[in-house]
């Protein structure tokens, strides 16, 4: 990174704190007295991309793609938001991944690109605001200058694919005019975005920019990142959450032909999760990744469970009836409205209640972790990383290091999956302690690149927790449901210190809560050491997969159709108030019709009779509304066959439907591979699954052969989509396999279930 | 002018057998490579961290996942589980090696980004080297034969693999 860059990024970003407000948070103090400079951005002097675009004078265009793409198709929709307020040319756009952007702010950083953070589902939210605003900016001063060349003002101009035509027909390029804009003075107002009548990009089909990379194999990933320097490190980690290293021998390991070093590592005390190792380890570091690996099997280890014991299942289980029935328990409550839990007792009132357990489950990210540093303590830290989180990876470098800013390089390359493990970075830490150790004069300073195994990826994780949920409602034939009391467990965030309530995993105001007059929600702390962490949008499964079930099952127990019992709880359209990620409302005229449109593509009206089975589901995600129809086919020996997925999201507008639709695929999938096969579970304190063999992902057969997507057609400003189909599927599934087989599954994983009960 | 020296065939004693080379060869991507390391390196990583090829991807080790899948002597096979000294003058062909010298796309490699097949993408060189010895021996496969193939792809683009593998099978059908 040169000198030129920073100071290029530096003045960039001057300029856009003055014009584009919200696009340069936390920028403003470092221009608070600085003059304004030209927009150099759009001159054609850099040799590299500035933040977020650059027009050369040969026509080309280069957009930054600023947040981490782990699959998401992030570097594909956020480009085309700058690139259609700028009337781009999309065949003449480069896109180019941005590492994460950080300069010294008087000691503290100053992150230059935003979050930079994927994986909330607000990418797009965010880039709606800001991205289209540098785009549009960009716009003005090329039309600006295309005014002074044709001698026609500004606003008689048009533009068609990157060329600007006068009315009398002349034209003149985006890339003849790129050096004479960027002599011009910034406008003082921000130009306004297009109004969605007049996009040409946003809601158009395209294509992964990084397709052709990919199917190429030139695209490197991280894992991929190596120099000619490069020694490969391999760790035995404690098997035990909370354990430690008893013994240790490495005599014949280090006979082992390439293996150079052997180091052991410890968690630095302090630290937050993801922040540090996630268990002591032993590292093999070798010069090449084969010899890491046979110098692991020969290492002689020995563990020591830690002092807490670790919980299976099934004593969790345990635990929350122990707190559900008990007076005294600990409890969170997260809403009460009327009087759930007195009409529940109330003499002669027709209950129904039931009990959802939902296991642990690892990320199992294709792509296995890994890590590439090269650290030279008093000058340099280069690091290559798939990260949905960048900004926490700079952090542990800078605090291991002691380096500035302009010292610390973080690359962020495609990751291969993330959902939600690579928000965590203690790989990172493990390369970087690796790196900070003391090693003979030969190996210091020289580039070390952190593996992952699959067995070691499965055994360390901050898995998506397990939760047991006990629902509760009373039900009336003719007024249907009158109360609705749920209990919740899940284990504490922050072990082993008190329970504290956990806003971002309860969703106060998750539906059916303000559907229900009489709602009561708790929430109980479970007592684990077992880290958990976000998964694929943690609380809305587990918690949708519960309420979505019971829903069907207090339709069966009214002999009602479960379609029209949701309707009915939906009731009118009508705005109901939502704290949290997607608030402060949500529409639930939005969520009736996502219901609607399955209920309609799935032949529901078939739900009785039919000899295959059909289920429902519907969510409200982040801002996205979501409805699944799953269709299965009972094929005896606790053995389901599902033949019909589909799904209609209303994210508002989409950016990319085709991107979209790959959301909503995967998600859908991932969602009933989780739910059909997948556990990890705790066996005399560790983790009993080693690799695909018993985490059986599912491959395509055992997948519908489609899903069919629906998108609403909406000019509202656009959700994310990540995580969007995650919650119905499991629902919808369980519903469908209740239709087929007459087994109402309340545990998962659900064929395991459902083999049982059969 | 310079007399120039006739070479006399020395006497047969005199001639001493070439030195037996060291190691052994094998074929990647149409380049031929010598091998002198051990021979129980597997395959992925003798492509990955000596011949730098990175398009065949490490996933599990156990020949489940299917990321690592390349080709030897035309036939699907997971480098993972393959020894470099099993691979004695085969022809080995990894993703990088599927599209023509001059760069132009496979038929499959166009396809798949025709369909839009790519998610995060770390799958797809297995996916597609499964599927170009799939289209080998099967030129109109059916949806069985393409379940067959059973490479996970974590993201779960199956829809569009299948699709992608179908519209390949149909250009290299159509032309001929």
């Amino acid at each position: 990174m040169t000198d030129t860059l920073w100071l290029s990024r530096r003045r960039f970003l001057k300029v856009m704190a003055g014009t584009a407000g919200a696009l340069v948070v936390g920028i403003g103090s470092a221009r608070a007295d600085a003059p304004p400079v030209p927009l150099v951005l759009l001159g054609d002097t850099w040799s590299q991309v500035g933040p977020y675009l650059r027009v050369d004078a040969d026509g080309r265009i280069f957009i930054g793609a600023r947040d981490p793409d782990n699959g998401e198709g992030t570097a594909t929709s956020l480009p085309r938001l700058i690139a259609e307020e700028l009337d781009a040319d999309w065949t003449r756009v480069v896109v180019m991944p941005l590492g994460l952007g950080v300069e010294d702010g008087n000691g503290e950083p100053r992150w230059l690109y935003g979050r930079q953070r994927s994986g909330q589902g607000d990418s797009i939210p965010t880039a709606w605001t800001d991205m289209r605003q540098a785009g549009a900016l960009a716009r003005s001063m090329l039309l600006q200058a295309a005014a002074q060349r044709l001698g026609v003002a500004a606003g008689q101009l048009r533009v068609e694919n990157g060329t600007v035509i006068a009315p009398d027909g002349r034209r003149v390029t985006y890339g003849q005019l790129a050096e004479a804009a960027s002599q011009l003075p910034v406008p003082d107002t921000v130009p306004r975005v297009k109004t969605p009548d007049r996009f040409h990009l946003i809601g158009q089909p395209v294509g992964d920019v990084d397709a052709h990379a990919v199917v190429t194999g030139k695209l490197i990933y991280a894992i991929d990142a190596a120099d000619g320097d490069t020694m490969v490190a391999v760790l035995s980690r404690c098997p035990y959450p909370g354990g430690t290293l008893d013994t240790v021998d490495t005599g014949d390991t280090l006979k082992v032909k390439g293996v150079l070093q052997v180091i052991q590592l410890q968690p630095e005390a302090g630290q937050g999760l993801g922040m540090t190792a996630l268990a002591p380890a032993v590292a093999v570091l070798a010069e090449d990744t084969w010899s890491a690996l046979e110098g692991r099997k020969k290492l002689k280890l020995s563990w020591k469970p830690g002092s807490h014991p670790i919980p299976t299942l099934s004593d969790l289980e345990k635990q929350a009836q122990v707190s559900f029935d008990s007076p005294d328990a600990l409890v969170t409550v997260l809403r009460d409205d009327g009087d759930a839990v007195g009409l529940l007792k109330k003499k002669g009132a027709r209950r129904i209640d039931a009990t959802y357990v939902q296991p642990w489950i690892a990320h199992a990210v294709a792509e296995p972790l890994s890590c590439t540093v090269r650290v030279d303590p008093d000058t340099s830290a280069v690091v290559t990383t798939a990260s949905q989180a960048p900004r926490d990876a700079y952090t542990i470098v800078q605090r291991m290091t002691g380096l500035r800013a302009s010292q610390i390089r973080i690359d962020v390359p495609r990751g291969g999956g993330a959902f939600g493990r690579r928000l965590l970075h203690d790989h990172l830490a493990e390369a970087m302690i690796i790196a900070m150790a003391e090693k003979p004069e030969p190996l210091r300073n020289r580039t070390i690149k952190v593996m992952w195994t699959r067995d070691e990826d499965l055994a360390h994780d901050a898995w998506r927790a397990p939760t047991i949920h006990r629902m509760s409602a009373t039900i009336d034939q003719r007024k249907g449901i009158t109360g609705w009391v749920q209990n919740m467990a899940s284990p504490n965030r922050d072990l082993p210190a008190p329970a504290r309530p956990w806003m971002s995993e309860l969703v106060q105001d998750a539906l059916p809560a303000g559907l229900v007059s009489n709602f009561r929600s708790n929430w109980y702390a479970l007592d684990t050491p077992v880290p958990r962490g976000e998964w694929r949008g943690t609380p809305h499964l587990s918690h949708a997969f519960a309420s979505e079930s019971f829903i069907d099952e207090i339709a069966n127990a009214l002999k009602a159709n479960p379609l029209d019992v949701r309707l009915r709880l939906l009731g009118e359209p009508r705005q109901l108030p939502y704290r949290g990620p997607g608030g402060p409302t949500v529409d639930t005229g939005r969520l009736v019709n996502v219901l609607r449109q399955v209920a309609d593509r799935i032949g529901w009206q078939r739900w009785l009779h039919s000899e295959t089975g059909l289920g429902l589901a519907c969510y409200y995600v982040n801002g996205g509304y979501v409805a699944h129809a799953i269709e299965v086919v009972n094929k005896g020996n606790g053995q389901i066959d599902v033949i019909r997925a589909v799904c209609a999201v209303d994210v508002g507008q989409p950016v990319n439907p085709l991107g979209l639709e790959a959301q909503v695929m995967g998600g859908t999938f991932d969602a009933l591979s989780t739910a059909m096969n997948l556990s990890i579970t705790f066996r005399d304190g560790q983790v009993q699954q080693k690799n695909f063999h018993d985490y059986p992902i599912a491959n395509a057969a055992q997948m519908p052969n489609d899903v069919e997507v629906i998108i609403v057609p909406s000019n509202a400003a656009p959700a994310g989509a990540s995580v969007l189909a995650m919650p119905t599927a499991a629902p919808a599934l369980a519903n469908a396999v209740f239709r087929a087989t007459a087994v109402r599954v309340r545990r998962l994983p659900l064929l395991r279930e459902v083999a049982r009960l059969s | 002018m310079q007399q120039s020296q006739v070479l006399q065939t020395p006497p047969t004693s005199e001639i001493k057998p070439e030195p037996v080379r060291e190691g052994m060869e094998l074929v990647v991507n149409g380049k031929r490579f010598r091998h002198t390391g051990d021979e129980a390196l597997p395959l992925l990583w003798y492509l990955r961290d000596v011949l730098r090829l990175t398009g065949a991807k490490y996933g599990c080790d156990e020949g489940e996942c299917g990321f690592c899948t390349v080709l030897v002597d035309g036939k699907a096979a997971q480098a993972c589980r393959l020894t470099v000294g099993k691979l004695a003058n085969k022809h080995v062909t990894t993703v990088e090696g599927l599209s023509k010298p001059d760069g132009s796309l496979h038929p499959l490699q166009q396809a798949w980004i025709d369909e839009d097949a790519v998610l995060c993408g770390y799958c797809q060189p297995g996916q597609l080297m499964a599927a170009a010895d799939l289209l080998a021996r099967k030129p109109d496969p059916s949806d069985a034969d393409i379940d067959r193939i059973g490479t996970l792809c974590r993201c779960g683009s199956y829809p569009r693999v299948r699709k992608a593998i179908k519209r390949a099978a149909k250009a290299m059908r159509d032309a001929g």
